[in-house]
This record gives C-alpha cells, structure tokens and sequence, in this order.
C-alpha cells in the first residue's frame, strides 16, 4: 500500500505527461505483478463501487478520532473531501503496515461486502491505525468509490509499454475487454509474445477530435475526404468470433443483453469480423430522438412493447477485422468497401445499416449541407481521411468532428453553491436563469467554462451578493450574464422552465450585458423542436 | 474582578496601563508580539517589544519609529500593572505578553508554536488566570510531523529537482518560514538563492547571532547562472509570475502548515506542499491551553468559534474575541488564506 499511495502522491504533484508515466514505469516494474493488476485496474478508472455508507465511514471516524460531531463537521467543511478530512482527523499510526496493495483490496477492502457492520467497523480502523495519513485518503477513496487519479488510459497504457517493452498498441489492445486483476493478468499484460487469444476483446476505439470554426481550409481537398454524418448513439464494436457474438460500448461494457436485435444481427456476419459504429434507436430509416433510448435503457426486461417502440440499429462506418484477421491497418476506402458488402450480404431486415456517406463538391456545399444536422438528428459531420489507418485512441490528423454550432443563449447567474474537492472552497456550481414575466425562472446549472481567474471573481461577487442562504446553496443579487452553450434543447416535465438542455456550459461571461438584457424563455421555447 | 484587557476597535486594550497589544490603528503606546505585518500596525507614538524582536520591528517601522525593548522576563510598570515579554517560539523576538495587576495574571500569547525552530527562543509556558490564544490552525485535522522529516524532504526534493536540471523555487513567507528553512536545509546540496523580500530579514537574523545557509541574492546574479542546481526562496507568487521566467525550467513548492489540505495546494497549481508552520497545530494548541492553567481563554486568529466552543465543552471558559481580519475562513482568493498565515 505504501508504494501504491505513493504513486498516486506522485501523479497528484505533477501535470507533465513524462513525469507521470515515469512515475507509474516505475512503480510497475518494481511492484509485485498482484499489485501491478490492482493499480492497472485502479489507474484506468475501474473502481469498486461504494462499500461502506458515508455516514457509517463518519461516524467510526469520530470515534476513532474522539472528537465531537460538529468538530467533524467544521474540519469537512476546511477539507471540502471526505476521505481526507478522515485521513487528517484521525490520530497518527504507531507502526505503518508494510502490507501489499494487493492484501488490502483482497483481504480487506473487497470482502467487506460480506461481513457484517461490526467485523467492517474492526476491519476498517484496524486498517486506519496502521496507516500513514497519505495511505489512508488512498484507501477511504477506494473505500467510497471515489478513486480518481488523473491519468488516461492511454498514459497507463504507455507507461505498461516502458515498463514492459511490449508495443504500446498491443498493451492498449490487451486492457480492452473484461479482465480480472489478476497476476496471471499482469503476466500477460506484461507478456512480450504478442499472439493474444481472447474470443470477446474488443479493439480501442479510434476518437475523433473537434474541428473548431475555421480549421476546415486547412484540411485541403474535399476529395480527400470521406464524409459521414456525426450520429448521437452508443458508440459501439459488435463482435463475432467462434460463432458467439459481443457487443461492446465505448465505456467498455458488455452490452449484448441489452440489444437482442444486434446480438441476433451478428449471426448474420462471417465469423472473425469487427465492425465499429454506433447503436442508435431507429424507425422508418431515421434516427429517434435519444431520449427514447433512454427509455430502454433503463429497464432489466425488455418487453416485446419497448421493443418495437424503440428498436435499434448498429449504424456501422467501419471494419476492424475481417475472416479473422485484423485489418486496421489497411486503408479506410478499402475497409468501406468491405464493409458495405458485409452489410449488404446480412439484408435489410439485419438491423446493419451502413451509415450512409455525404457527397459535397466543396466545403462551401458542405457547411449548406450541415444546416440539415438539427432537422436530422444528428450533431454534424464525420470527416475522415481517404486511405488512413484505423488508429489507436484520441488522434490529430485522420478523424475530425465537424460539429454544427451549439446553441448560445445569455442567462443571469441566481444561485451559487461550493465545488467539491478541488473547488470545495469556492463557489463554483452556479445555477442560471432567463426572464419570464418579469420573473427570471432556473433555466440550467452550468459549472464549466471558466477560467480560474474568472472563478474567482463571480467568487468573490457571490460572498459579498448574497440574499439568502439555503444550507450551502445562495441566492445571490441577479447581476451577473453568462452565455450559456449547449448541445440539445428538449421539452421537459421536470424542469420549472418546462425546458431541459444537454451539455450547458459557460461559453462567456457576458460583462458587457446588465440583468434585463439576459434572453427570455419565448427565445428559449423558439428554439424547441417541434413536439 | 474587571477584565484587565478589552477588544475595542483599535484592537486589544488595557485601560488600567493604558496601552494596546498588537493594535491595528496608530495609538499612543503599542506593546507588539512580533514582526508580522497582522500584528504590526504603523504610526503608533510608541512601540515595545522584545529585545530579541527590535531589529525586525525597526526594519519594518523605519527609521523615525519610537521603538523600544525588554529583555524576556524583564517587567516594566505601567500604572500598576506590570508588564513583561516572554518566548512564544513562533519567530525571532516573537513574545508572549505577560499583564499583572493586584494577583491577576493575563497571558497574550500571539502567535506560537511548541516546536522546536533553531530561529528563535522556545516557547515559555507560563502560568495565567486569561490565556488569549491564536488559532490560525484549530481544527484537529492539522498536526505537523517533526520539522527534520518535513525538512529532509525538503532537500531530497530539491536533489531531485538537481537531477531532473529544474531550478528548485520554494515559497516560504519572507520573516521567519524563510530563515528556518534556511537554518535547516543541507547547503551542501547546493547554492541558495532568495528574493529581496526574504533577503532583507536574513541580515537581522544573522547579526543576532542565528546561523543560516550562505545565500546570494537573485538580482545579483551573474547572467549565466546554472539555475537548475539552485535552491531559490521566494515569497509566495503566482507560478506564472514574471520573476519566476528565469529559472527556465523549474519546480515549485510551498512550506506552509496549509499544505496540510491537499486542495489548497491544487488550488495554486503549487508541485509539492511541506507541511512546515510556525504555528502551533491542534494538538500543540490544547497543550500550550492546558498547561497555562487558565480557567479563561480568549480565542483569535483563525478558527476562533470551533475553538472556543471545543474548549468551552471540555471544561474552559472560552469566548471567541475579534480579531482584524474579520470574515468566513474560505474568503475568497485562497492565496489570501495562505499570506495571513506568517
């Protein structure tokens, strides 16, 4: 546990790149290959789910610490986390336990899900007292599912490349999937023989990044291209190999169970075959709206009701491997085609789409062609280039999304409360509202968008402007204008506006409009879809 | 029995000697515990202060302040009440102050810390019927390791930063955390650098006669000078500040019992926190609390309420008085929080 909390010391003082996959190359060609597992497991963001209630967390705390309630109550609110707080509290460790990482999550951490409240209450301060303040955040943060270190899965991934020498591409490859963390995982994570076998595992997604307004001239030639709308789905891998079929999503879940048509349309393909796209609810050759998904996805059961409500397709747009073989590297257009011959072949009642390509001559007839993005229900456009590789992770140069303009609308800031951890200590969580009636009505919560600077500005503006405080929430002097950006606009029963946006966030702070000019909610209601 | 001190708005009050305690607007006589630009207001007619403190207070004053001193234990008269300055180790010259009339004994304690600081003269407990204690570090989250360890990886940061070719840039405030860094790092690791702010104090604390690391001031500095081998002490700054632009590659760290909370060092973007205060923590406060004897205590400076009603439930009379800087504890620019720390 002592190298594994200090590892994530290591990556908590630095945001360079180099020193944080120096930090983690360390720690796993050094840690037992058990430990390597855990933290690998860690780092990418798999933690476990909450095993003790705050409240019961809290509570042994104090009386560990013998301190007072409210006491408890004022060093939160110093701290602005809980797990630390607990850490801080309690009194100093008499002898530090030296124990394996891989002790504490198996022995102590995991089967607390078993025992009783009295062998946890035990467990856990017997864990506390025998460790250093540093150890025990790590571990009340894995304790309450809270575990977040900032590291990407593709730093991990480079990191496990130093440390081991294996191909970076491999090693992203081998952590897709389900896995459990295990030595013999490490083993093969860590293997330098490349001849992998795993029936389900699917490839890392190739991610786009965002064009911005006028970096479209320097793609050069539209030829170059190939164009396809940017579709709002579950960005999916449907998988068959050894005549079983997987469905993957890009959160690295296994979804199969819950889309019976696409494990059915998998049947349809040649064994050995990856096919990359997104899962979208589909009727009469176009898209639903999301929110219909939404309905589905919620449920454990699926009736036969929902299902012919809300049916899906993969809306596929590429090929990853082919009779067996992985075909990534050979060029899209040749991929594209392979693909519109699989789809073809399982027929049109397969619930394969081939997700349909966009011809413009130029740019300029491009950008009139993006204006239908809203009406068609999509978000913009996909651009890819002619005869690249299908490549690893979040990549400059071969995909770009070319998304329509969010819509923008200017709000006045009513309600400030606290961030947590770190920005527990300033005000950070604004909620928005526009006019109606003379009346500004919540309209939506923003908390992004700003730079420190101007965090601590509005601040300061929300401490010396309050009206009224509700708990930590406060009302403050309707001064403030902020245009709001956001993705989506829909009707809503839930929200006072009748209205709920996707996405909002602070696109400016509009210091050069008073209050009475923010928007009222008729703009807001015009810019509705129709119902 | 009247009170001996009052809180009135120019600060804390003894009408019967007619003086004030660390006032913050100009009076007629002001009794100073120590240096620090919270407890040190100019323009007052008079000052008194400890012997050990007078080099900082002139320097702080300038030339045409009246400024004069006690030895520590040594009591002077004002009108029936005796008066006296004792060690409150939290800087050079920093006292206690110790107030008697007919029996009554009142201990303004100023800031302090009960660990040890080869910088100053160890904290003195002494005996009092109203002990008036800081708090800046009252919650029992903050409790400081022993200064070696915070110390040694202060100088294994800085061999790290060595071999890494970054320039080491510490932020420690200028009079006092700045000298007992210099007091306690390896030198031999390698040249020291500071800030004006910090270099102006080093000369006072080495003519009384406390030996610190050789240091050389950054303006001075030849214009090819390797930095990356250089430790560098400045005040706290912003990491984009302009000063900061010369050292090329650098990395930075805060000593600072702040650092105790790791959001406050996220918060500005600091690389490493030390856990390094010249303020008694939690553990040390109820200590120094307990062995005045006091029946009474007034709190400042800090987490005053949380004190006080800690204390008041656990047997004191105990009453959170005002200090100057009013307001909620997370006022707005966290730097702000980490300056009044001194």
């Amino acid at each position: 546990m002592r190298a594994f909390a200090d590892l994530y010391t290591a990556l908590d003082e630095t945001t360079k790149t180099n020193e944080k996959i120096a930090a983690m190359s360390r720690y796993f060609g050094s840690a037992p290959l058990e430990d390597v597992a855990w933290a690998v497991h860690f780092l990418v963001g798999r933690r476990p789910k909450r095993l003790i209630p705050s409240r019961d967390l809290v509570e042994w705390a104090i009386a560990e610490a013998e301190i007072p309630d409210w006491l408890f109550g004022e060093c939160y609110h110093a701290v602005g986390d809980l797990a630390e707080t607990i850490a801080l509290l309690l009194p100093p460790a008499q002898t530090i336990s030296e124990l394996p990482l891989h002790y504490w999550v198996e022995e102590r951490l995991l089967p607390m899900r078993e025992w009783d409240d009295g062998t946890r209450r035990k467990s856990l301060v017997d864990a506390w007292r025998a460790m250093s303040d540093r150890q025990r955040f790590v571990w009340n943060k894995l304790i309450t599912g809270e575990f977040r270190v900032g590291v990407s899965q593709n730093l991990v991934v480079r990191a496990l490349a130093e440390a081991s020498g294996v191909d970076a591409n491999v090693l992203a490859h081998r952590l897709m999937g389900d896995w459990q963390p295990t030595a013999e995982f490490a083993t093969r994570i860590l293997a330098r023989e490349t001849a992998d076998a795993d029936v389900s595992r699917p490839y890392p997604f190739c991610l786009a990044y965002p064009l911005e307004g006028g970096g479209i001239e320097a793609l050069g030639g539209v030829h170059n291209w190939q164009i396809e709308w940017k579709w709002d789905g579950i960005r999916s891998q449907l998988i068959r190999r050894q005549w079983r079929t997987f469905l993957w999503s890009r959160g690295e879940e296994l979804i199969t169970d819950r889309f019976p048509e696409l494990a059915s349309a998998g049947a349809l393909l040649p064994d050995g075959t990856v096919l990359d796209g997104e899962v979208l609810p589909w009727k009469d050759g176009a898209p639903l709206r999301f929110a219909q998904m939404q309905r589905r996805i919620g449920r454990k059961v699926l009736g036969a009701k929902i299902l012919a409500e809300v049916p899906v397709v993969l809306l596929a747009f590429d090929l990853l491997e082919l009779g067996g073989e992985d075909v990534r590297e050979r060029p899209l257009d040749w991929r594209r085609a392979e693909l519109e011959r699989l789809v073809a072949a399982a027929g049109p009642e397969s619930h394969l789409v081939a997700s349909p390509l966009v011809e413009g001559a130029s740019w300029a007839e491009l950008q009139q062609i993006r204006e239908q993005a809203r009406s068609r229900g999509v978000e913009g456009f996909m651009l890819k280039r002619r005869g690249s590789a299908y490549r690893v992770g979040r990549r400059r140069g071969d995909w770009w999304k070319w998304k329509i303009n969010p819509y923008s609308i200017d709000a006045v800031l009513i309600y400030a409360q606290p961030g947590n951890g770190r920005r527990a200590s300033l005000f950070t969580d604004y909620t928005f509202g526009v006019w109606d009636q003379g009346e500004l009505v919540p309209f939506a919560k923003a908390y992004s968008g700003l730079t420190d600077e101007e965090i601590r500005q509005v601040d300061a503006f929300v401490r010396n402007n309050t009206i009224e405080k509700f708990g930590p929430v406060r009302r403050v002097k309707p001064e403030l204008v902020f245009e709001l950006a956001f993705e989506a606009i829909q009707h809503s029963s839930r929200h006072r506006s009748g209205i709920a946006v996707r996405f909002p966030r602070m696109a400016r702070w509009r210091t050069d409009k008073k209050a009475e000019d923010a928007d009222t909610i008729e703009t807001i209601r015009a810019l509705l879809p129709p119902e | 029995m009247g009170n001996l001190l009052e809180s009135n708005q120019n600060g804390l009050y003894c009408s019967a000697g007619d003086f004030y305690i660390d006032p913050w607007n100009p009076v007629n006589r002001a009794f100073i515990t120590h240096a620090h630009s919270d407890h040190l207001c100019p323009g007052s007619a008079a000052y008194l202060s400890s012997r050990a403190g007078e080099e900082l207070l002139r320097a702080r004053l300038g030339p045409d302040a009246t400024v004069e001193s006690l030895d520590y234990g040594k009591t002077v008269e004002m009108n029936g009440v005796h008066v006296s300055f004792h060690p409150a180790g939290h800087i050079l010259g920093s006292a206690q102050v110790r107030i008697e009339q007919q029996g009554q004994i009142w201990v303004v304690s100023g800031d302090y810390k009960l660990a040890s600081d080869p910088t100053c003269a160890p904290f003195e407990p002494i005996h009092c019927h109203t002990f008036i204690t800081e708090s800046t570090f009252g919650l029992p989250i903050f409790r400081w390791a022993n200064q070696n360890e915070t110390l040694d990886e202060i100088n294994a940061w800085w061999r790290a930063n060595q071999q890494a070719g970054k320039a080491s840039v510490l932020f420690a405030y200028p009079l006092g955390k700045a000298q007992r860094v210099l007091a306690g790092i390896d030198s031999s690791i390698g040249p020291v650098f500071t800030h004006g702010s910090v270099e102006q104090f080093n000369g006072i604390y080495r003519g009384s006669g406390i030996p610190l690391a050789p240091t050389e001031y950054v303006r001075s500095a030849p214009a090819k000078t390797d930095w990356s081998r250089v430790l560098i002490l400045a005040p706290p700054m912003g990491k984009t500040s302009p000063w900061l632009r010369r050292f090329g590659d650098f990395s930075t760290g805060s000593a600072s019992g702040w650092m105790r909370i790791r959001g406050t060092r996220r918060r500005q973007s600091i690389d490493r926190g030390f856990v390094l205060s010249d303020h008694a923590d939690w553990p040390a406060l109820l200590s120094a609390i307990r062995d005045s004897g006091a029946e009474r205590v007034w709190v400042t400076h800090g987490y005053r309420a949380a004190m006080a009603q800690w204390l008041g439930e656990n047997g004191f009379h105990a009453e959170a008085i005002e200090t100057r800087f009013e307001g909620e504890r997370d006022e707005p620019a966290e730097t702000a929080a980490a300056e009044t720390e001194p």
